[in-house]
């Protein structure tokens, strides 16, 4: 599953995610990943089962674990299956099919908002 | 030889029993039956397309109000209008922003609005006269309210657009979408085998008075489009169509994040196969069709063509760039370009539309022209210092700081052995070297990643450029680097002092 880890600017001299890799043994795969010296956020794949567990970890040292399961939403009225936002996402969830109609894989979306601004028909939001 | 006449194929669109294929189709008739066949069994061909097309607008017609007004000024739901033309016709461009909501909402969005039947409010104001007394107005109207709603497209259908792509650092926001830095994408636009002018490039039977598909309703072609450009393979058309007709399957406004407003048209046009010369030329493959792609980063009306690219490699989802595959997006729809030449085959077949020979032909030579600029914005070369003190990355922070005070110049251009420019140092790197207390060679405490720009850039980009880096000057370069000057901000302000 994908999931964000937001890191507090108190903590964020502290080598959380080291330290949580390494005490759980779970390793985190970080797609997404913007720190600072003010805040850090982080987006990763993580396997379901061993979710718990790194969450914890994570938490126990003053990082806001969450899930991301508001992936992208397609309004079928509005897309016109231009094709848009394929090539600005840097996750593959778009394609064509042999039809030529925009295909979407909810599952792989990072929530980045990149295809919320290429869409040049407002079809694409975060979903609720 | 095979010949055909016009009235030969509507007498058998008449009867039911045209034999109609779509643009994408011909191309295996033609293989299978070679171009005399195809020629013979083929009597129609349909293209479609489907995209941006900004240069798009519509012509109404209010009726006259109680108290009559002639409008001066005139808003759609805060959407400006054009209105110099009698008192009460008006023509609403495409790609107008609202006055409240920028690139939000504007023309194109009233059209579609107006063609989903919903109210749009309008506000006028005019100087009043003794027969047009009235100076304000303020009423809602919906399109059938309006006496005529033509779609006058001044430019559609492009025989070829240039793909697009960014070697610069940033994202680029522009009517091509959105540009990944480094090459990150490509965008394209176009139906490539079904796309109208591809299918008879010598405009032998799209001409002035074509009907066509437009929108989902019966329109013409009513001349060449705005810039015109046959003689490079650029022809485009200027259309027209009635948007009571219309369908909003195939009428979509749009917005591009950081550029604004366009309509997403769809087009058809039918061609018939009146000898072999047509079946030939509507036999053309994605494969065929070629472009460039052309670099954004370019603020200039000349972009530098990266690469030359056809439309069967654009299709395929990748492109090489230097040996890199890039993702490619589409911004028209291909499918949508595909439903729009299934539906006009579709009203051939059932005799619900019929062909036409063109009353006069498109120019077919010829080419646009670039703006008359009587006040040029000048160079960079033209306003820069030639003067520049350049400095070797190995010599020390004490000799730049010499350099510095020697000249009273306050940026030294770090060069290489070979005169490559590699790095920026100015008196205040040279403070904070100080302040450290670390007197290592001038490439340890230089700016390594430089600003740059060109000699032939207009000053205006380069000033952008300073402005949006927060700094106050650039080294002049050649291709291969040289230093050939530098421009500063100062430079920039004495350009106006000289000017007011």
């Amino acid at each position: 599953m994908k999931i964000k880890i937001s890191i507090p600017t108190e903590r964020i001299h502290n080598p959380i995610i080291s330290e949580s890799i390494i005490e759980t043994g779970i390793s985190i795969n970080i797609m997404v990943a913007n720190i600072d010296s003010t805040y850090g956020e982080l987006i990763a794949d993580v396997n379901d089962f061993r979710f718990d567990r790194i969450k914890n970890a994570l938490e126990f040292r003053g990082a806001i674990v969450s899930i991301l399961d508001r992936p992208i939403h397609r309004d079928d009225e509005e897309c016109v299956e231009c094709g848009a936002c394929i090539s600005v996402c840097p996750m593959n969830v778009y394609c064509f099919d042999v039809d030529w109609n925009v295909q979407v894989d909810e599952k792989k979306c990072i929530q980045c908002g990149m295809c919320i601004k290429m869409c040049p028909h407002g079809a694409l939001k975060l979903g609720e | 030889m095979v010949r055909k006449s016009i009235h030969e194929i509507n007498r058998k669109i008449e009867d039911g029993d045209v034999n109609v294929v779509t643009a994408e189709e011909m191309v295996g008739l033609v293989e299978d039956l070679g171009v005399e066949g195809a020629a013979k069994e083929v009597d129609v061909v349909t293209t479609g397309t489907f995209g941006a097309m900004c240069s798009s607008g519509l012509m109404l017609n209010l009726g006259h109000s109680e108290s009559p007004i002639k409008i001066q000024k005139v808003w759609f739901n805060n959407v400006e209008a054009y209105s110099g033309i009698a008192a009460v016709d008006v023509y609403l461009g495409a790609a107008q922003i609202s006055d409240t909501r920028g690139i939000q909402y504007g023309g194109a969005h009233v059209i579609e609005d107006l063609l989903r039947g919903k109210e749009i409010n309008v506000h006028a104001t005019s100087y009043g006269t003794d027969c047009y007394p009235r100076k304000v107005l303020d009423t809602t109207i919906t399109l059938e309210d309006l006496n005529e709603a033509v779609l006058l497209n001044p430019r559609n259908a492009y025989q070829n657009y240039a793909a697009a792509t960014n070697s610069s650092k940033r994202i680029l926001n522009t009517y091509m979408g959105e540009l990944l830095p480094n090459f990150g994408n490509v965008t394209y636009s176009g139906a490539g085998v079904l796309s109208p002018l591809s299918n008879d490039p010598d405009y032998e039977t799209i001409g002035i008075g074509t009907r066509i598909f437009i929108g989902g309703a019966q329109g013409y072609v009513i001349g060449n489009g705005t810039q015109h450009s046959p003689s490079t393979g650029f022809g485009t058309l200027m259309v027209k169509g009635n948007l009571k007709e219309m369908n909003p399957d195939y009428l979509r406004a749009a917005s591009f994040t950081g550029y604004g407003i366009t309509l997403y048209m769809g087009i058809g046009i039918p061609i018939p196969i009146l000898n072999e010369k047509l079946a030939a030329a509507t036999a053309v493959r994605d494969e065929d069709i070629t472009t460039k792609i052309l670099d954004y980063a370019v603020g200039s009306r000349d972009k530098p063509s990266i690469r030359q690219v056809n439309y069967g490699e654009l299709r395929s989802g990748l492109v090489q760039i230097d040996g890199k595959d890039v993702p490619t997006s589409s911004l028209s729809s291909f499918k949508n370009a595909r439903k729009i030449a299934g539906e006009l085959k579709d009203w051939l077949k059932r005799g619900k539309f019929f062909v036409t020979m063109p009353v006069e032909r498109l120019q077919g030579e010829g080419l646009v022209k670039l703006m008359k600029q009587t006040q040029a914005v000048p160079l960079v070369k033209d306003v820069m210092s030639n003067f520049i003190v350049t400095i070797k990355k190995s010599q020390t922070v004490q000799d730049a700081a010499k350099k510095i005070w020697e000249n009273s110049f306050n940026h030294l251009a770090v060069v290489s052995d070979s005169s490559e420019l590699v790095g920026i140092l100015t008196a205040w790197d040279i403070s904070k070297a100080v302040a450290e207390n670390c007197f290592d060679s001038v490439e340890s405490v230089m700016t390594k990643k430089v600003l740059t720009c060109s000699p032939n850039e207009p000053v205006d980009i380069a000033a952008r450029r300073l402005d949006r880096y927060g700094v106050s000057a650039m080294p002049v370069i050649d291709m291969q680097r040289c230093v050939l000057g530098i421009i500063t901000s100062d430079n920039i302000s004495k350009l106006f002092a000289r000017r007011y």
